[in-house]
């Protein structure tokens, strides 16, 4: 049919009518890129953000290669070789026990990696829930849910741990519900803001003008639209929970001795500042590192899921 | 159009308490709809217009019971929705559907468009398996002017008309007798207004529809309706057929909606003396007696003291002003 | 007419978008006159480039867009190539602008009456209280009720044509010599739209204002304009007096908009329609860029674009049907 057209076409004369060429029904006429497309295209532009990802995907491969890459056992302790100073045999020296740093600093990765994400995971999961709930099921479910947020939220979040930690014992089990328990909140209270702000959407009022049930609404229709802001809490919440277990760490409520955590060996070493400062400053600094790398993927993300900023 | 009535709504009420702060004893009441009663006829259409306030889009909702009425009833088919059980109104609700106005918020931006127009037919189960629904719906896509091809799409890949032929196929899916059009083509561009115009009306031609069409737009009421209902703060204050309707306007306040209209030909411009002054009232604090007299130059006093009545004039008219007999 | 007597003349005004995706050129080269005292409409649907045209003359386009080619000549003075500071000094005074929502335009957290005070005072060596005195005198000429007690009213506390009485006190003040008024009835209902029509025509006549009316309703446009262009994808199609265009339009695209929209006196028994959508400006079709929809579209339509052709008596189409050497062939 085209070629027929094309032969006639150039035999006809510029006055000659045409029947017009279709236009396709819908050109993409999209000015919004997918969630994915934004988030890459940030990540190309942000170098920041790019050098957290980086950092954080070096740490996680130190975390999961720690039997593979360290050349010593970080429980062995060798106290005739204790506090070295950084030489070819000890990287990063040994601490007062004669453990090689570097080691420890490695399976220290994995505690606050682990720390860092599964609380957090939790955190998210309840606060969603609880989020949706407040803000679709009415003022009474929001306000007993928010309350409890309220609660949860105003106190001290160390002291809260800390309390929860002497009352249940200090175990990773009772770390992990700690830190959750402390850190659900604001993912609540953000879900609820945007589930409220979804609910008068007509989208919704479609689905429920066909009978559909609430939760399916929750959790099918409102849900899915709160997942950009879900991902930049999710990036900004770690480093919380990270600064969370080193602090409980150091304070003594969290991981134990002879684990390696970074907390851990920051509050072990503190006394050898005058002497051996590297000790205890070399694992604040891996903490640093992570934190930072986190805050600047969480800014990235931010930025890329942010509509406002889009042209 | 039939003469059998679909819909009878009598004596309508709806009113939303808005309290200004917790611990306020007296709250604030917007009187959105207030007594209202008329009927809608199998296969017509029929036009709610008027102005911000008037209650047209709370009626259009309260018809589809997806708010509870505060007094009266909606009777659909015979059947009176507020005495039914809770199950018998949700199979009821297959009858009648909703068109949006906001082409960009109907659509959940994250359901692909054949998800969008498959929910209807998903929560109440009408096919066994997951294809033929699919096929349904590219069936449903297809009378309302997309490319089946489209079918797994996102709403932000379609423009703002497309998205609202989504919304019609939507509507469409669990084969209603009654939709309610709020807005249809407001947000649209002339041009596709037209298009979608066109649309509605032969799909009600072919499918036998009621359309219950809430509109601003007195231009677009009147190439699509049979019968138009004028509303002013949550009253009613005319209906009859639109020819009827917009030739001989009977209320005060209809004649000048139609005369404040601009209309697309500049040899017949407005005079002064045709423009209504004065604010619209705000429907927390409807003006006492006939709600339309703070705004009307032939008001009496009977007027502020007395609500008029919807009443008969002639054979399917009906007014609510003391002056029209 | 005579050019020289033209208040704002744009001569191949074009301003572009720098975008990731690409260069959208939503004005592309559109000539426009505006004469002493008149009314003069600028028509188009959505994407058309008539508000980016508003936004050059003001230089209010901002990042990623900026004007690439043109003058815009207010009085024989270009402000294409003007600086800040000079279009600072113009803006408010000599040439102002009102938009669509009025809510956005105006601070919430002060006094409507401080804000056109301040208006004043910005632009003319007054003492507070005088443009006290006049603030409320504006809000009494655009039909404010209680202009005095109004003074102190918070913008939320206002209704919508309040509020663009506001505005548009607000754009008259300084007695400027041109009104840029960007779909300023569009969120109004028909009631007030009609007093706001009403005013703005009796405003323009008592103080010669030229009034720029941007607008995608062609019945406002018959309400109130003294001549029309009609914008689409960024060029201008066709220009004509207002009672010529209504009665007379002869670019296919302007036939088909008019003969698309309903009326009240229901003459029409099937709306005509305009096949197809506005086309995507990053993806313009080669030729003209209304060929695609367009029921008279010949084969030089696709391979060039058109000029603007003269047919007489100011009535411009942007058509090769009506440019005689192609036709004459």
């Amino acid at each position: 049919m085209t070629e027929d057209k094309n032969k006639d076409f150039s035999q006809l004369k510029d006055t000659d009518p045409i029947i017009s060429y279709e236009q396709e029904e819908s050109a993409e006429l999209t000015e919004l890129n997918s969630t994915w497309d934004n988030i890459v295209n940030t990540f190309r532009h942000n170098h920041l953000a790019l050098i957290g990802v980086v950092i954080i995907i070096l740490i996680i491969l130190a975390a999961v290669l720690a039997p593979v890459i360290s050349a010593y056992d970080p429980y062995v302790q060798d106290l005739e070789n204790k506090l070295a100073k950084p030489s070819a045999a000890h990287l990063l020296g040994t601490d007062a026990f004669g453990r090689d740093m570097l080691t420890r600093l490695f399976y220290g990765a994995r505690n606050s990696l682990v720390i860092g994400l599964i609380p957090s995971i939790i955190a998210i999961v309840i606060g969603t829930v609880m989020g949706l709930m407040a803000g679709y099921l009415g003022k009474t479910a929001d306000f007993i849910i928010m309350r409890i947020a309220d609660i949860c939220l105003s106190f001290p979040s160390l002291l809260l741990a800390m309390v929860i930690m002497y009352t249940l014992g200090a175990s990773l089990l009772n770390l992990f519900i700690a830190l959750s328990i402390i850190n659900w909140g604001m993912t609540a209270r953000t879900v609820r803001a945007e589930t409220l702000q979804l609910r008068e959407k007509e989208f919704v009022e479609a689905a429920r003008s066909c009978g559909v049930k609430r939760s399916t609404i929750m959790f099918r229709h409102i849900l899915p639209n709160c997942i950009p802001s879900l991902i930049v809490i999710f990036t900004l919440d770690i480093p919380s929970a990270i600064m969370e277990e080193a602090s409980l760490s150091f304070l003594g409520v969290g991981a134990q001795p002879p684990e390696a955590s970074w907390g851990l060996m920051v509050s072990e070493n503190k006394d050898q500042l005058t002497r051996a400062p590297w000790v205890a400053l070399i694992p604040g600094f891996a903490i640093m590192l992570l934190v930072l790398a986190f805050n600047f993927v969480g800014d990235g993300m931010r930025d890329a899921l942010d509509p406002t900023l889009k042209e | 159009m039939s003469d059998k009535k679909l819909v009878e709504v009598r004596n309508l009420v709806k009113e939303f308490k808005v309290s200004s702060s917790m611990w306020k004893k007296s709250t604030s009441v917007v009187h959105a709809v207030s007594d209202v009663t008329f009927d809608i006829y199998q296969g017509e259409t029929l036009a709610l217009v008027g102005e911000s306030g008037c209650g047209k889009s709370t009626l259009g909702r309260l018809i589809l019971n997806l708010i509870e009425p505060t007094a009266g009833s909606v009777t659909f088919d015979g059947q009176n929705m507020q005495k039914l059980k809770p199950e018998d109104l949700r199979q009821l609700r297959r009858q009648m559907q909703l068109i949006f106005q906001d082409p960009y918020a109907s659509l959940n931006p994250r359901w692909s468009i054949r998800d969008i127009v498959a929910e209807p037919l998903e929560t109440f189960h009408v096919y066994k398996t997951k294809a033929e629904t699919t096929k349904r719906v590219e069936e449903l896509l297809k009378t309302c002017g997309i490319r089946p091809e489209f079918i797994n799409r996102y709403p932000h890949q379609f423009s703002g008309g497309q998205r609202q032929r989504v919304g019609i196929a939507r509507a469409l899916a669990l084969n209603p007798r009654l939709i309610v059009c709020d807005e249809p083509v407001s947000a649209l561009d002339v041009s596709i207004q037209a298009q979608v115009l066109n649309l509605l009306g032969d799909l009600q031609q072919e499918m036998d529809l009621t359309y219950l069409f809430i509109s601003h737009d007195l231009s677009v009421v009147r190439y699509l309706s049979d019968r138009v209902c004028v509303m002013f703060l949550g009253k009613i204050c005319e209906i009859g057929t639109t020819k009827d309707v917009y030739e001989s306007p009977l209320h005060p306040y209809t004649r000048f909606l139609l005369e404040a209209v601009p209309k697309p030909d500049p040899t017949k411009r407005k005079e002064d003396k045709d423009m209504l002054i004065g604010e619209i009232p705000s429907p927390v604090n409807p003006p006492s007696g006939c709600r339309f007299h703070t705004r009307c130059p032939f008001a009496t006093e009977q007027c502020s003291k007395e609500e008029p009545v919807l009443h008969e004039v002639s054979a399917g008219r009906m007014a609510a002003c003391h002056l029209v007999k | 007419m005579e050019q020289h007597t033209d208040l704002l003349e744009i001569r191949g005004l074009k301003t572009h978008f720098f975008t990731k995706q690409g260069e959208v050129p939503a004005v592309d080269g559109v000539d426009i006159a505006i004469p002493q005292k008149s009314i003069v409409g600028l028509v188009g649907e959505s994407g058309c480039g008539k508000s980016v045209t508003a936004m050059s003359i003001m230089h209010l386009v901002q990042h990623p867009g900026r004007i690439v080619a043109g003058q815009v000549l207010f009085n024989g003075d270009d402000l294409a190539v003007k600086s800040i500071r000079e279009m600072n000094k113009i803006r408010g005074k000599d040439i102002s602008m009102i938009f669509q929502e009025p809510m956005t335009s105006l601070n919430p957290v002060y006094t409507i009456g401080r804000q056109v005070s301040e208006a004043i005072l910005l632009h003319q060596n007054v003492s507070k209280a005088e443009a006290k005195e006049r603030t409320i005198e504006i809000f009494r000429k655009v039909g404010i009720p209680e202009p005095e007690k109004r003074y102190s009213s918070y913008p939320h506390q206002l209704s919508g044509g309040l509020r663009q009485r506001v505005m548009i006190g607000m754009a008259m003040v300084c007695n400027p010599q041109l009104m840029i008024a960007d779909e300023p009835t569009t969120a109004l209902d028909v009631t007030i739209e009609a007093q706001i029509l009403h005013l703005m025509r009796q405003l323009q006549s008592e103080q010669g204002t030229s009034i720029l009316m941007i607008t995608h309703n062609l019945g406002v446009v018959a309400e109130l304009c003294d001549e029309v262009y009609v914008m689409y994808a960024g060029k201008v199609m066709e220009h004509a007096d207002v009672n010529e265009l209504f009665a007379h339009p002869q670019h296919p695209y302007t036939f088909g908009l008019l003969n698309s929209i309903p009326d009240t006196s229901g003459t029409k028994s099937r709306l005509y329609t305009i096949r197809g959508m506005v086309p995507n400006l990053l993806k313009l079709p080669k030729g003209c860029r209304f060929c695609p929809r367009c029921e008279k579209a010949m084969k030089i339509c696709t391979m060039q674009e058109p000029e603007l052709q003269d047919l007489g008596n100011g009535h411009q189409a942007r058509c090769f049907l009506f440019d005689k050497e192609v036709m004459g062939k």
